[in-house]
């Protein structure tokens, strides 16, 4: 498939980097182009310095035709904004976004949105690892 | 009415002032303490200082009493949230975004948002205004119906000068309503109205239809 991960940081690089060992066609998105040393020597593919809430910058990113968006930037609001113009602007079929604020996500998740808390996943994780 | 205004900038603060000199309850909420503390010092206790993407925050703020949230902050995502969550949450009746980059009119009206301001666009119009070598002008857009009204200038060597309206081809929709003539003075067009260099030509037409609209007029 073909996909666009917005933001490179801990997880975005993460996330690109599983998709492309696994042969996807994926491009990155970072406005620091610094954040991409995180993404491994052996990375096929691109990555891109650009703001992700900026329509041009899908466009250039080749937001035309992908199958999937990840919005993982470190802003909960920039995710939601990004997330939304990739699914109703762009019409890409499967839009997850990350937001780290659970009442946020509570929101935008009953508007349809994927969302992704980690703040809710870890804590429950943590919670279960405490009490095993 | 009380009114909220999130972002306590330049825009923040002196739209504060003037809902306030207009006799509305306000509230500006900022994160920035020292701002809150000049805005505090100018307006008096109309300022709470804090994130107003924070449903915390919202609730303090009183949300869900609010007739109408106006997002001011520099940032459009920000506003977008603002104004999503407020009437989402808090089924805010009215909210008003800021907007920094134009071309994101389009999502904020998807998302539901009632009315967005963008300086850059309202600055643009007035360049184009300024300009009359630009083809096509926005005079007014009627938003809720689909239609707007323009204004086009025929440039020297178009090819449907010494043409009448109704030799053109125009675009289902689309009406001509006005030819302004610098010796003749406006006349309310008719078919056979002829145009001229430099005539200045307003129309009503459809968002879809607007280029072949000025493609028609130009005779592009």
């Amino acid at each position: 498939m073909k996909a666009i991960i917005m933001g490179c940081g801990r997880v975005g690089a993460q996330i690109a980097s599983m998709l492309d060992s696994e042969g996807h066609d994926v491009t990155v998105i970072d406005i620091d182009p610094g954040s991409f040393r995180r993404l491994p020597p052996t990375f096929q593919g691109r990555a891109m310095v650009g703001n992700g809430i900026d329509q041009d910058v899908l466009k250039r990113a080749g937001i035309h035709g992908i199958d999937a968006f990840a919005a993982v930037t470190q802003g909960d609001n920039r995710n939601v904004m990004a997330a939304q113009i990739a699914k109703h602007i762009f019409n890409v079929p499967k839009v997850v976004c990350r937001i780290y604020d659970p009442i946020r996500e509570e929101v935008y998740h009953s508007l349809g949105l994927e969302t992704v808390s980690p703040t809710t996943l870890g804590a429950r994780v943590i919670k279960e690892a405490l009490e095993s | 009415m009380y009114v909220i205004v999130a972002g306590g900038g330049k825009v923040g603060f002196y739209l504060g002032r003037a809902l306030l000199e207009e006799g509305h309850e306000i509230l500006i909420i900022e994160k920035d303490a020292k701002k809150c503390q000049n805005i505090s010092e100018e307006l008096g206790g109309v300022i709470l200082h804090g994130d107003g993407c924070e449903v915390s925050t919202m609730n303090e703020a009183g949300f869900a009493r609010a007739d109408l949230v106006i997002a001011v902050t520099g940032d459009d995502e920000d506003n977008l949230v603002i104004c999503q969550v407020g009437k989402l949450r808090f089924n805010v009746p009215r909210t008003i975004a800021r907007i920094n980059n134009p071309k994101n009119e389009a999502i904020f009206k998807r998302m539901g948002i009632d009315i967005t301001v963008s300086a850059t666009n309202l600055i643009l119009e007035h360049i184009q205004q300024e300009l009359p070598s630009h083809p096509l002008l926005h005079l007014l857009d009627l938003h809720n119906f689909g239609l707007e009204v323009v204004e086009v200038k025929i440039p020297r060597g178009s090819r449907t000068i010494g043409k009448r309206i109704r030799d053109l081809s125009l675009p289902p929709d689309s009406l001509l309503s006005l030819v302004v003539n610098k010796v003749r003075g406006p006349q309310i067009a008719s078919g056979d109205t002829m145009l001229d260099e430099d005539d200045e030509v307003l129309a009503v037409t459809k968002a879809e239809h607007e280029a072949a609209l000025r493609a028609a007029i130009l005779g592009t």
